[in-house]
């Protein structure tokens, strides 16, 4: 017992001693559901955390704890950042968001800030990025792309973000091929390369050749890579390693600006709760360089259609389009609204096979 | 719904490379647990094989050194369990779990430089004539060597367990490690080999996953591959064969139930993402009803008092 209570007692003194001296930093943390290295999303929410900490220098401390299961254990890891005396917790993933609104209500002074989910709370903010527009322009080009006009798609946990990226890529292939189909599988997983890999070659062996993924790691690129006439598109980050082929574009996400940006409002103390959801325009989603294995027409098409949509000018939901069971959604011209995209749970008329509930 | 666009031929292709991973670190632990040996750390041990057989490969372009390589450098982790449990005497599920964290940091570090390279090839073999049988040919025969490895050892660690002398001295420590003391066996020498032996074959599973199955390096890849082959080598009894069948399940049904949302069958997708799991436990539960133990001094330390 004298050994624990040992022990307790020098992490208290541990614990006060850095208490006492990072008291004018502000102390900011990250939750990853992946490792830094994934090569995707986790990838690029740490280029963000990297961001703040080069944008802030001596005035802020950043901490990280990766690959957190999404459920009570990120609870345990939120629990003990806060109780580190960080000031803001960043949550990057749609699992945490329950946990992360449990944990608030505990650290009433701690801000939290989730990501891609749609739960708030007096110190909780919602983020996210409107994925679904660079999914316009991947469906774009793998329309124009396939051959085989079987499309591939990997889905990760039947969520609305991510049936929201599958109906987009969905609508602007059909636009542009109205023979393509989708096929989709789900992975349940975000991070697990082997199981990754498997989706792409069991889609590849059942006619695909264009592979669009919705999970996080580069192992569908390699995949692809080794089935050699495949194409695919860089997730969350730019994965241009894989570039120019199979990899032939890109959706990357920047979060770099909105984490300096409320670090700021933690510093400044005018934090308050918000729902972001940014897109093109605001530069949170960006458009990897489009490679030179995509015919030159194709490539100015797809630019064409960012620009629209940076302008503001074109929404990827616009009507008329209708619901898988044939129901009506959007009449010609309306375009959807806010609400009914974020917590989309319905495929749009074409697409196959059912969202599992 | 179109079954017709499974290729039954590719199907049981892909489902051997997806079970061989498991099967590999699965045999290992077999006969590490065998021994009386309770390594937690297949994880940790397969991930570090994974970073040292895709980064040799990488360096020497060859994939044979690189399976080599995986080989070592899971026995080196391994190296670790064994001095904390057989010269230290420190708790093994501890150790085991110490092992696997560490392993996983440490692969994050060494494969640092080595994300986004492409591993060298290691190709199929392709044997002739009876490789060229349709259906069968493209099935069995023309994998890339790992594959057939697999089943060698798997066969190779049956028979030596059931027939030879060197497989009734390892049972032996394992069941009733001061009996096999007093008949003048070498305990913890013998323990030693085991694991060495274990953490090869995991380095070699991991090695598998980034050489052939994804093939690139990720941090974290082998994504809990370990933990299933823990898992494994209990509900197989701590028998060779079983444990291949298990693995061939798990890997077959795995990829089968992907094949069959490729193809849009209306079996919910949530059952068929549970199912590997299911079925797995369900039949090697059926079969261990013959009442086969465990090792009687599983997870126990052995310490030579007199």
């Amino acid at each position: 017992m004298k050994f624990t209570t040992l022990l307790t007692s020098a992490a208290v003194a541990l614990g006060l001693a850095t208490g006492a001296m990072a008291e004018d930093k502000t102390k900011v943390g990250f939750v990853y559901v992946g490792p830094v290295g994934d090569g995707g999303w986790t990838y690029e929410h740490d280029k963000g955390r990297q961001a703040v900490e080069k944008h802030f220098g001596d005035k802020v401390e950043t901490v990280f704890v990766e690959s957190v299961p999404e459920g009570p254990d990120a609870e345990r890891v939120m629990t003990q950042m806060a109780l580190e005396g960080a000031d803001l917790i960043f949550t990057t993933s749609f699992g945490y968001m329950d946990p992360t609104i449990n944990v608030a209500k505990k650290f009433p002074n701690v801000k939290f800030e989730h990501a891609t989910g749609y739960k708030t709370a007096p110190n909780v903010s919602a983020y996210s990025a409107r994925f679904y527009e660079g999914r316009a322009v991947q469906g774009h080009i793998a329309g124009k792309m396939t051959k085989s006009n079987i499309i591939g798609y990997i889905g990760s946990y039947p969520i609305p973000e991510v049936i929201r990226g599958i109906n987009s890529a969905y609508i602007h292939a059909k636009k542009v091929n109205p023979d393509v189909e989708f096929k989709i599988v789900w992975a349940y997983t975000w991070f697990d390369p082997a199981k990754e890999a498997d989706a792409a070659t069991v889609l590849i062996e059942q006619g695909a050749d264009v592979i669009l993924q919705h999970t996080d790691s580069t192992a569908p690129q390699a995949a692809a890579q080794e089935a050699g006439n495949v194409v695919t598109f860089g997730q969350a980050s730019d994965m241009s390693e894989y570039a120019p082929f199979p990899r032939v574009s890109s959706i990357i996400d920047n979060w770099a600006p909105y984490y300096i940006a409320r670090t700021q409002a933690v510093m400044d103390g005018s934090w308050e709760t918000v729902s972001t959801w940014d897109g093109i325009k605001e530069g949170m989603v960006e458009i990897g360089e489009i490679s030179d294995a995509v015919p030159a027409d194709v490539k100015e098409e797809a630019l064409a259609l960012k620009a629209a949509m940076a302008a503001g000018e074109y929404h990827p939901f616009t009507g008329p389009l209708k619901k898988q069971d044939g129901s009506d959604w959007l009449a010609d011209g309306e375009t959807a609204d806010d609400g009914t995209l974020a917590g989309m749970n319905f495929y749009v008329e074409g697409l196959d096979g059912e969202i599992p509930q | 719904m179109d079954l017709g666009e499974i290729n039954p031929v590719l199907l049981v292709a892909s489902l051997m490379v997806a079970a061989t991973p498991l099967l590999l670190a699965a045999i290992g632990e077999l006969v590490v647990e065998k021994a009386g040996v309770l390594n937690l750390g297949v994880e940790g041990m397969m991930i570090v094989g994974a970073i040292s057989g895709f980064a040799i490969s990488v360096e020497t372009g060859s994939p044979w050194l690189g399976f080599i390589a995986s080989a070592i450098g899971g026995a080196v982790l391994s190296l670790l369990f064994v001095l904390l449990t057989q010269v230290a005497l420190a708790n093994q599920v501890a150790s085991g779990l110490a092992l696997t964290l560490f392993g996983l940091g440490f692969s994050a570090l060494l494969g640092q430089s080595y994300v986004g390279i492409k591993p060298p090839s290691m190709g199929d073999i392709h044997i002739p004539v009876i490789g060229d049988i349709p259906v069968i040919g493209p099935i069995l025969f023309q994998h890339d060597p790992i594959l057939y490895v697999g089943i060698a050892l798997t066969a190779a660690v049956w028979a030596t367990l059931k027939y030879t002398r060197v497989g009734l001295i390892l049972r032996a420590v394992g069941e009733n490690h001061d009996a096999a003391h007093a008949l003048g066996y070498k305990v913890i020498k013998i323990r030693i080999m085991a694991i060495l032996f274990g953490g090869a074959c995991a380095g070699l599973g991991g090695a598998y996953i980034s050489l052939i199955r994804v093939p690139q390096w990720t941090e974290g890849m082998t994504a809990g591959v370990g933990w299933i082959a823990l898992a494994l080598v209990v509900f197989a009894s701590w028998k060779p064969w079983r444990a291949l069948l298990g693995a061939y399940l798990f890997g077959g049904i795995t990829v089968l139930q992907l094949n069959l949302q490729a193809a849009g069958v209306a079996i919910p997708v949530e059952y068929l993402a549970m199912s590997p799991y299911i079925i797995t436990i369900l039949v090697l539960v059926i079969l261990s009803a013959d009442k086969s133990s465990a090792p009687a001094a599983l997870g126990r330390t052995f310490h030579a008092s007199h």
